[in-house]
């Protein structure tokens, strides 16, 4: 199965970090991305850019109305994710947990929707 | 007599050992030999289990037994919600069906039978193994199948009482006792449940609450007791303390002859570390005050922070304040104790004691 793990946190927390500090989590994600390689498990994975640079799109009566910003307010944000193969739901949350992120802010599970064999 | 649960107290984390004259657990001795015994029983062991398996009521041909205890661990994932957890277990363990488990609970049918349905389409969609956990998820994920069965047990145990899941409680504690012998608190858990059974009918009469103190003995369930104290000792033989097997010993310490006060209040010590919560507090302090006296109850009492709105504690204070003659007080305690009480049954039990206060 494929699972979508999304990383949220609280941006302010990662701003506050100093260069030192934030390598470190850096280094941390660089050992899991080769984990994750190396063991065949890894289909995406992404650090996003701040929230800062969201927009949002939404069509209605064929008019596309942009605005800046996310669609909802909250105090974490969607900072990054990974596509990754897994057996079983443990296996994701395994993963999940060696997110370096996963320490200060929270990561949803999602399982992906799989279209082989419907065609669709 | 050396006492085994003291034996077994040397293992835990802090120092000193809880005196136990009187023991009612099992000798040292007996249980180096259940341990030499486990150790040769390796066949015998093994066609024991299966014996012990098939003794098992068999209502849900449906399951193979070898699957159960997979499945338990399925239906008690820690990504399902804890009612679905209890619901899913009763409905695919227990073999209940949906009104039945639906009426247990008090939601109305299609609510459960909505609920239930999520929680098997999540397991399915989500991934969720059908499997006994590997070593190093084993403890956390028992802790949420104990809690689960736990919860079945006590939502049956009242007031009112509801016998099934009484009934359904003990026999999957029973189940995971048999399945996984070398879990402590698996019989830990399957001794506390009989121990409290036990004691189900003398707990109310005519509709209102009997403390243990009050309780009529001959109303107990002595086999039962019986076979508690038997599951703590098959528990306790294995030397992994832990919150059911402590809580077991305290329900069959109060099933003793004489209560024995001041051990009670030593393993409510062991167990406020285990497991630190302000419930566990004030049942220390209780057994503080018939160990050491009312006035060190109270004070242990008053100490406790986070459980004003629990009405057990203003009743509990009300108690110690009405016997140390301190009558203004003990009203206004039972009063606030009257405001919280869940339910009618405790209400009127309140109603009772502050009647008497006042007479």
């Amino acid at each position: 199965m494929q699972y979508a793990l999304l990383i949220y946190g609280d941006e302010g927390g990662w701003d506050a970090l100093a260069d030192d500090e934030r390598g470190a989590v850096y280094s941390a994600y660089g050992a899991l991305n080769n984990d994750l390689r190396e063991q065949g498990k890894l289909v995406a994975g992404e650090e996003l850019q701040s929230i800062a640079t969201a927009t949002t799109v939404r069509v209605r009566d064929e008019e596309a109305l942009v605005s800046d910003g996310p669609f909802a307010e909250t105090k974490e944000a969607l900072g990054g994710f990974y596509l990754i193969e897994a057996e079983t739901l443990d296996e994701a949350i395994e993963w999940a947990s060696r997110i370096p992120s996963a320490k200060t802010g929270t990561i949803e599970i999602r399982p992906v929707v799989d279209h082989s064999g419907t065609g669709t | 007599m050396q006492d085994a649960f003291v034996k077994a107290a040397e293992r835990w984390p802090r120092d000193g050992t809880p005196a136990s004259p009187g023991a009612w657990i099992v000798t040292t001795a007996r249980n180096a030999a259940i341990d030499r015994i486990r150790r040769e029983q390796t066949l015998a062991h093994k066609t024991e289990l299966l014996a012990r398996i098939a003794e098992l009521p068999d209502d849900e041909e449906a399951v193979i037994p070898d699957e159960r205890l997979e499945l338990i661990f399925a239906c008690c994932h820690p990504a399902l919600a804890a009612d679905a957890q209890v619901a899913l277990t009763l409905s695919l363990v227990g073999g209940l069906t949906t009104p039945e488990i639906a009426r247990a609970f008090i939601v109305p049918e299609p609510t459960l039978a909505q609920r239930l349905v999520r929680a098997k389409r999540k397991i399915r969609d989500a991934g969720i193994p059908l499997r006994v956990p590997p070593e190093h998820l084993l403890p956390e994920r028992l802790r949420t199948v104990f809690a689960a069965v736990y919860l079945v047990f006590n939502a049956g145990y009242g007031p009112p009482v509801r016998l099934e899941l009484c009934a359904e409680g003990i026999r999957l504690a029973l189940l995971l006792a048999t399945l996984m012998p070398d879990e402590a608190e698996a019989h830990g858990l399957h001794a506390l449940l009989l121990l409290q059974d036990a004691r189900r009918d003398a707990r109310v009469s005519d509709g209102r609450i009997v403390l243990l103190d009050d309780q009529d003995r001959s109303a107990w369930d002595w086999p039962e007791i019986e076979q508690g104290r038997a599951a703590l000792e098959r528990g306790l033989a294995l030397r992994m303390p832990g919150p059911y097997q402590l809580q077991a010993a305290i329900a069959a310490l109060h099933a003793e002859e004489t209560t024995d006060w001041r051990q009670i209040s030593l393993l409510y010590g062991r167990l406020a570390e285990l497991t630190p919560s302000p419930v566990v507090d004030l049942n220390r302090a209780v057994a503080v005050s018939m160990s050491e006296g009312l006035e060190e109850g109270l004070a242990l009492m008053d100490a406790i922070e986070r459980l004003d709105g629990y009405y057990l504690l203003h009743s509990a204070r009300a108690d110690l304040l009405r016997r140390l003659g301190r009558t203004g007080e003990s009203s206004a305690a039972y009063a606030r104790a009257l405001e919280l009480a869940p339910s009618d049954v405790e209400r009127d039990f309140l109603r009772g004691r502050l009647a008497e206060l006042e007479a």
